[in-house]
């Protein structure tokens, strides 16, 4: 079952339709000419973006997770307030926008979709992944998201609900995904290796230990 | 990123992590970063006048303390740099700049964003 909106925790976003900030527009413009120039190919910039997007932000958020698993405190910020708790660790982004923490449990897991407009949480996460871009994925994620999950090879537990969380551009989500079994002696860096970008949408588990290794 | 070290090399104080990797809080950040390096690639400029290019911009008063607007400075580089060298002009580039503002405002939650959605072309 996918409840969605379905208590006053969703933010409806009727009102929230795409935008660029002045920054994207005028790099979306530079990016016009050169193309039209024959300077330069949109795809294989798009590219070589792409080899970034595991490579650096998403170990911000991997550092809040694994400390959210060590330290219980820590998770409980998170869950209150979770703006604030990120923010105590340096990764801010630069819009301001609001993050909310969404913890997996055996009987629920989180599924964040949005993306085409600004509704990505940068500064934690890193560069979004193509496929999260990709129309496709927002529309079935909410239509379907067994489906979804099922062709990131994702096969959840009977019975464990999926909620989906639409992001806007006003509030952000980190999916905290479930601590793997066998990491009671792990410290936080090594915990961190396990949390992989897509756990932290949703599309994804944490790895075991052996799958870290 | 072994590739793209002649880039770190000629800009000062860009934002990196522990490894010695670009560091980008925003996508359009890292397809700024990305054009400038294909461009260098295809002959367009050398590093020495990108160099200047940027140090110009991040030299001007009026930065913000934090550093935070370091790209803004590196694609008003990127900017500058393209039209001296008669690739476009400013002016072409402010009005495509408004056009894919006006084509964001103009596309429904969820659909791609593209030029075409400006209702004023």
């Amino acid at each position: 079952m996918t409840s969605h909106s379905s208590d006053g925790d969703h933010h409806d976003h009727d009102h929230h339709d795409n935008h660029f900030s002045e920054m994207q527009a005028r790099v979306k413009a530079l990016e016009t000419v050169l193309t039209q120039k024959g300077l330069i190919d949109p795809a294989a910039i798009d590219a070589i973006v792409d080899t970034y997007e595991t490579k650096i932000g998403p170990r911000n958020g991997a550092r809040v997770v694994a400390k959210a698993w060590s330290e219980p405190d820590f998770a409980d910020w998170l869950r209150n307030d979770a703006t604030a708790a990120i923010a105590s660790l340096g990764y801010t982004g630069r819009q301001g926008e609001h993050m909310r923490a969404v913890f997996n449990t055996a009987e629920t897991h989180n599924l964040v979709v949005c993306t085409l407009c600004s509704c990505y949480p940068w500064s934690v996460l890193g560069l979004p992944p193509v496929w999260y871009k990709a129309p496709p994925y927002r529309s079935r994620a909410v239509i379907d998201p067994r489906g979804v999950l099922a062709e990131f090879g994702v096969t959840l537990p009977e019975g464990q609900k999926i909620r989906v969380w639409d992001s806007t551009a006003e509030l952000r989500y980190i999916v905290i995904p479930e601590r793997p079994a066998g990491t009671d002696g792990l410290d936080q860096e090594a915990l961190a290796d396990l949390v992989t970008r897509d756990s932290m949408i949703g599309t994804g588990l944490a790895r075991s230990t052996e799958e870290g290794r | 990123m072994n590739a793209f070290e002649p880039t770190l090399a000629a800009s000062p104080g860009l934002p990196k992590s522990h490894e010695g990797d670009p560091v980008f809080a925003e996508p359009w950040q890292a397809e700024a970063f990305v054009m400038t390096v294909r461009l260098h690639e295809k002959g367009v400029f050398s590093w020495s006048e990108w160099a200047e290019a940027l140090s110009h911009e991040l030299y001007k008063p009026g930065r913000r303390a934090d550093a935070g607007d370091y790209f803004d400075c590196w694609v008003a580089a990127l900017s500058r740099l393209v039209t001296e060298l008669s690739i476009t002009s400013q002016a072409h580039l402010n009005d495509l700049t408004q056009s894919w503002q006006r084509a964001a405002e103009a596309t429904p939650h969820g659909k791609p964003i593209l030029l075409e959605n400006d209702p004023g072309r």
